[in-house]
């Protein structure tokens, strides 16, 4: 059989995987269900044996690149080592197979971690109050968006509605600032990298919301005019929101709370070594100050007479984006790594994460054009406007990379800067890696001077080269049909 | 080159007088910047309805890569007259002729007064920018 | 240092390669006064064997009820063959990051094209994206596409019995748009009429089903109530009970959501799980989320990609469709591994179960005097409301005492018990294949105990509260 077929091609009636046992109850009588209420037709799910089942998907993970085999320097998405001791705790059955409504009493260890947690956060962001809630970082935002909103209404400040967002930020800033019903204008940057502040005074005012920052930029820069900034949003009654998908850079060394952030997200797999999953589930809880805590989602935790419990009622509380209190067992992996590490790994962790980076640029910046060369935080950007004249597009350095066995940097963004090549090669590796990572980079740039057909029809190595994505488009197949 | 018998807004789209009624298209440029230079990544269109009154620098309809989307304005505002459905199928024709066969409505201008656009010249200068 | 393998001979070159002499002259942009001048204040770090210890501690304040739990109302204890664990735990699946490069993701993207056909075939509809954060915010984003479709339109009807947490979601969600939201009254027999709250300005109308009480609801006629004011009708789903109940798809839904934390997801404290999300193909281009597409490569060779990205956050910003960006894909390809290892006879052998032993109990505690099934025992899949003589919260101690996790307490996590005719004495109890026949018939020798004895019934029937249905 070719292994490559789809789980539906490899289907043949009858065989199945999951048994049960005889029932040990009597048979129900399905005819007294309500009229209409049975399927009439069974769903046409691949029927599989075990074996071939787990041939299958070992296939199909041997055609992932991923952490366990590869560098991944990909900027913004912080992919760094995750620690298998937490797939291991996570899958604790005193972790596992609890109910969220089971009795508080019987569920004070997986409580006494979340407190512990919130404890944590609060103290790395500098913010006092927060909430496990957020499914992603995404949905923190939003979630700090609506807290916002509910904090100007209280305070009758309800025409506040604008949401400042420079022009480098995440995609979710400005799709978060709609979903709240809120009006996304776009700062610049200036010539720096920074934000422009000229820019910033002229477009505040009595409509500001919330100003959204992420600080370092996704050009890998601190903004040393942050304090100014705040003074700035502040003084017009505004809020500052931090995106903290670069916390990994600043962690120990400098809190957002400190520096000006009302509000924050953390990307927890990003910044706290919790597994991306080939795109989720992360968790994105929110830090704020003590004027916006009363604000934060449901559910709370709550503590009376040395007792915790999830409580659903705060009466000036937004309310739920989700259900439940948050991904309990993702957030688990967070707290076992702030546990391993304590806060001098904690600060090791944002120190070597910006070595690492400054090491990478300094070594690439000769061959590889680096927009705003100088000192970077935990990431930067570099372009391919060296090899510009050979006609190699960033998507081409991308998919030579995977041939040379790297996974890429992260192209196209930030938008500021065109074919951009975002790299964050992370704490957690080592010299030589970064040396091997380097040469080939070198190694492609001499490909890009000598044989750019090379660099252009990569990659050759992978299960498929280039995909039409043009096709997938205006000829949509989405699922698979039976011939 | 662009072609010099038309004008242009900042934002790429091109307009060109044809009998009295007027053509508006998207330079090459801006086909090639949503595109990176790969036609087949040109996936969709969406034009506005024959009829609709549009303002000046009102946008009239979208047009999308696989990796990118671009609005679409009216360079002078009038009323859409007919719209170049061929395009919406074959998004090729943008590639292959963004200046003639690839043009995206046909308006009854409401001025001829295009003060305000920039001619090839001064266009050409704002892409020397932006490279 | 845990994790960083850098050493001290490492960074004293690195730093000399970037021509800076310590670590701190990297972190110059940041203005002194910005920064923290001490040691965070957290814990000491642990070494591994010392975590684990403290792990085996924290897990062991946890309790499982050894003997069996009733406890469902949207989290249900289902059995996971071995191999989803296995096959799902691949550091390949586990460590990788969104498919955004597909010739090095074609593992992720060939799951996921997988996943998002058997998800349109269990809910019989046309397309699937490949997945959401899970069941309540996906209903939400049912709920935004279908005031997208209809725009101009205001009114969202949705059952009174939607889960809870769906309806204070979408409460969040909508306190700041022009859309409204009313809520549908359930009858006597626990489904949901819909017919008086649904008018040309309703844009969408969203059933659960089984609904939050346990209820079947008449999907053909919650579909044609919708339909005949042009509203898209969306359903809200328990995957697991698609073995055996009929499909939303089926009954001309427009939008088919659910939370999939049954299809072989722990119930983990509620998450995370993964939220189904289907539509009729002519919605594609208005789906939240991830989407999937099949093409071929430059030597004609099938793969996959990730398509109709402009949808997307990344690509339009305030103007897409939605702000998710990181969904739930580990969990959703969890739930794949778990439907292809069930197969469509696995999947119905498992809501066969549910439902048997569900009806069993139901039937056993109807019998038993001062207990009542205020919906009956005929129109539920797998979970049952039971009207107690003694106040639940005493019936769920009672249970405890036996190392059985009792039933749900509803009216406690509704928002509006009363509305719903809940009280203090309503009990919601759920069963699964796992829930074996000792622990059913140990929990109907607990509430036996707890009967009245001869002739108390008809005194528990007069202190029954009226319901405003009945009113």
């Amino acid at each position: 059989m070719n292994p490559d077929l789809l789980l539906f091609e490899k289907s043949s009636p009858g065989r199945r995987t999951l048994r049960l046992g005889a029932l040990d109850v009597p048979q129900p009588d399905l005819t007294r269900l309500p009229a209409g209420a049975l399927r009439l037709a069974p769903p046409a799910l691949p029927e599989i044996g075990e074996l071939d089942l787990v041939r299958h998907y070992t296939r199909l993970s041997k055609k992932n690149m991923s952490i366990v085999d590869s560098f991944y320097p990909l900027g913004s998405c912080t992919m760094k080592y995750n620690p298998v001791l937490h797939e291991e705790a996570a899958a604790l059955p005193g972790f596992t197979d609890i109910h969220p409504w089971q009795d508080a009493g019987r569920l004070q260890g997986a409580l006494a971690i979340l407190r512990d947690l919130e404890r944590d956060f609060a103290e790395i962001s500098g913010l006092p109050c927060v909430s496990l809630h957020p499914a992603a970082g995404a949905q923190g935002e939003l979630a700090s968006l609506l807290v916002a909103r509910a904090y100007f209404a209280e305070r009758g400040e309800g025409e506040r509605t604008t949401v400042l967002i420079p022009d480098s930020a995440h995609g979710t800033n400005p799709a978060s600032a709609a979903v709240a019903g809120m009006r996304a204008v776009t700062v610049v940057s200036a010539a720096d990298g920074g934000v422009d502040l000229d820019d910033l005074k002229t477009k505040v005012g009595a409509d500001t919301a919330v100003f959204m920052i992420t600080n370092p930029s996704t050009l890998g820069l601190f903004e040393e005019r942050i304090a100014e900034i705040a003074d700035i949003i502040h003084d017009a009654g505004g809020l500052i929101y931090m995106d903290g998908a670069n916390l990994n850079a600043i962690m120990g060394i400098t809190r957002p709370g400190d520096f000006g952030a009302d509000m924050m997200h953390i990307n927890v797999h990003k910044t706290f070594a919790t597994p991306h999953g080939g795109g989720g589930p992360g968790a994105g809880p929110i830090c704020v100050t003590e004027a916006l805590g009363p604000y934060l989602p449901l559910p709370r935790i709550v503590e009376d007479e040395n007792r915790l419990r999830l409580s659903e009622e705060a009466p000036d509380s937004i309310g739920m984006l989700r259900g439940w209190a948050g991904n309990f067992s993702v957030l688990l992996r967070a707290w076992c790594y702030l546990r391993r590490l304590g806060p001098e790994g904690i600060r090791r962790v944002s120190e070597n994460a910006v070595l690492n980076a400054n090491y990478l640029r300094a070594r690439l910046r000769e061959r590889w054009h680096v927009p705003f060369d100088r000192l970077c935080m935990h990431e930067f950007v570099a372009n391919t406007r060296f090899q510009r004249e050979a006609g190699v597009h960033a998507i081409d350095v991308a998919k030579r990379l995977i041939d040379l066995g790297h996974h890429p940097p992260t192209i196209y963004f930030p938008l500021v800067v065109p074919e951009a090549l975002m790299m964050e090669p992370t704490e957690t590796e080592t010299r030589e890696t970064l040396d091997s990572f380097v040469e080939d980079m070198l190694r492609i740039a001499d490909e890009c001077d000598q044989t750019p057909e090379l660099v252009k029809q990569a990659p050759t190595t992978t299960p498929v080269s280039r995909l039409d994505e043009g096709r997938a488009v205006k000829q949509p197949v989405l699922r698979f049909r039976a011939e | 080159m662009v072609p010099e018998d038309r004008k242009y807004a900042a934002s790429h789209e091109w307009i060109k007088m044809d009998g009295d009624t007027a053509l508006i298209g998207i330079s090459a440029f801006a086909v090639t910047e949503l595109s990176n230079g790969n036609e087949g990544d040109m996936v969709y269109c969406d034009l506005p309805e024959v009829g609709r009154v549009l303002a000046t620098g009102e946008t009239f309809g979208e047009i999308e890569s696989v990796k990118a989307v671009g609005d679409l304005n009216a360079p002078v505002g009038g009323e859409v007259l007919e719209v170049n459905t061929s395009i919406e199928d074959h998004l090729e024709i943008l590639c292959d002729d963004p200046w003639k066969a690839g043009w995206l409505i046909r308006i009854k201008p409401e001025t001829t007064d295009w003060g305000h656009l920039l001619d090839a010249e001064a266009y050409e200068g704002t892409l020397a920018e932006q490279a | 240092m845990p994790y960083i393998q850098n050493t001290d001979a490492d960074r004293s070159a690195m730093l000399a390669a970037i021509g800076v002499r310590t670590l701190d002259d990297l972190f110059e942009q940041i203005p002194e006064e910005l920064r923290l001048k001490r040691p965070l204040d957290l814990p000491a770090g642990l070494s591994e064997l010392e975590l684990k210890e403290l792990l085996s501690e924290r897990a062991s304040w946890n309790s499982r009820g050894e003997q069996g739990s009733f406890l469902g109302g949207g989290v249900y204890r289902h059995f996971t063959p071995a191999v989803v664990d296995a096959l799902q735990g691949r550091q390949e699946f586990v460590t990788a990051y969104t498919p955004y490069q597909p010739e090095a993701s074609q593992g992720t993207l060939t799951a996921f094209f997988e996943f998002q056909t058997m998800i349109a075939e269990l809910t019989g509809m046309e397309v699937a994206n490949a997945s959401m954060y899970d069941g309540a915010s996906a209903a939400v984003e049912a709920v935004f596409l279908a005031a997208a479709v209809r725009r101009g339109r205001r009114k969202v009807v949705v059952s009174a019995a939607l889960h809870p947490h769906s309806l204070r979601t979408l409460r969040t969600s909508l306190a700041w748009t022009e859309l409204e939201l009313v809520s549908a009254p359930l009858d006597e027999s626990g489904r949901t009429r819909f017919d008086d709250c649904v008018d040309a300005d309703t844009c969408a109308v969203l059933v659960q089903n089984p609904n939050f009480l346990g209820v079947i609801e008449d999907l053909d006629q919650v579909a044609a109530c919708a339909t005949e004011v042009q509203a898209l009708p969306i359903a809200s789903v328990y995957p697991t009970s698609l073995g055996l109940l009929r499909p939303p798809g089926d009954a001309g839904f427009a939008v088919v959501v659910g939370d999939g934390q049954g299809l072989g997801l722990p119930q983990a404290l509620g998450g995370p799980s993964f939220g189904i999300f289907a539509v009729r193909q002519e919605f594609v281009r208005r789906m939240p989320g991830r989407i999937v597409g099949e093409t071929v490569d430059r030597a004609g060779r099938r793969g996959f990609v990730l398509t109709f990205q402009t949808r997307e956050q990344h690509i339009r910003r305030e103007k897409a469709t939605s702000n998710i960006c990181t969904n739930n894909a580990l969990a959703a390809l969890r739930g794949a591994i778990y439907l292809a290892a069930a197969g469509p006879q696995g999947l119905a052998e498992v809501a066969h179960h549910c439902h048997a032993k569900a009806t069993y109990a139901a039937q056993a505690i109807a019998a038993l005097p001062g207990f009542s099934l205020p919906h009956g025992t005929d129109a539920f899949f797998n979970e049952f409301l039971v009207r107690c003589p003694v106040p639940a919260a005493q019936v769920n101690r009672a249970l405890d005492k036996c190392g059985l996790i009792g039933g749900l307490e509803v009216a406690q996590v509704c928002t509006t018990p009363d509305a719903l005719g809940l009280d203090e004495h309503h009990l919601l109890l759920a069963c699964t294949e796992t829930t074996s026949r000792m622990s059913i018939d140990r929990l109907l020798a607990t509430l036996a105990e707890l009967a009245p004895r001869t002739g108390a019934a008809g005194s528990d029937d007069a202190s029954r509260p009226t319901t405003h249905q009945e009113a």
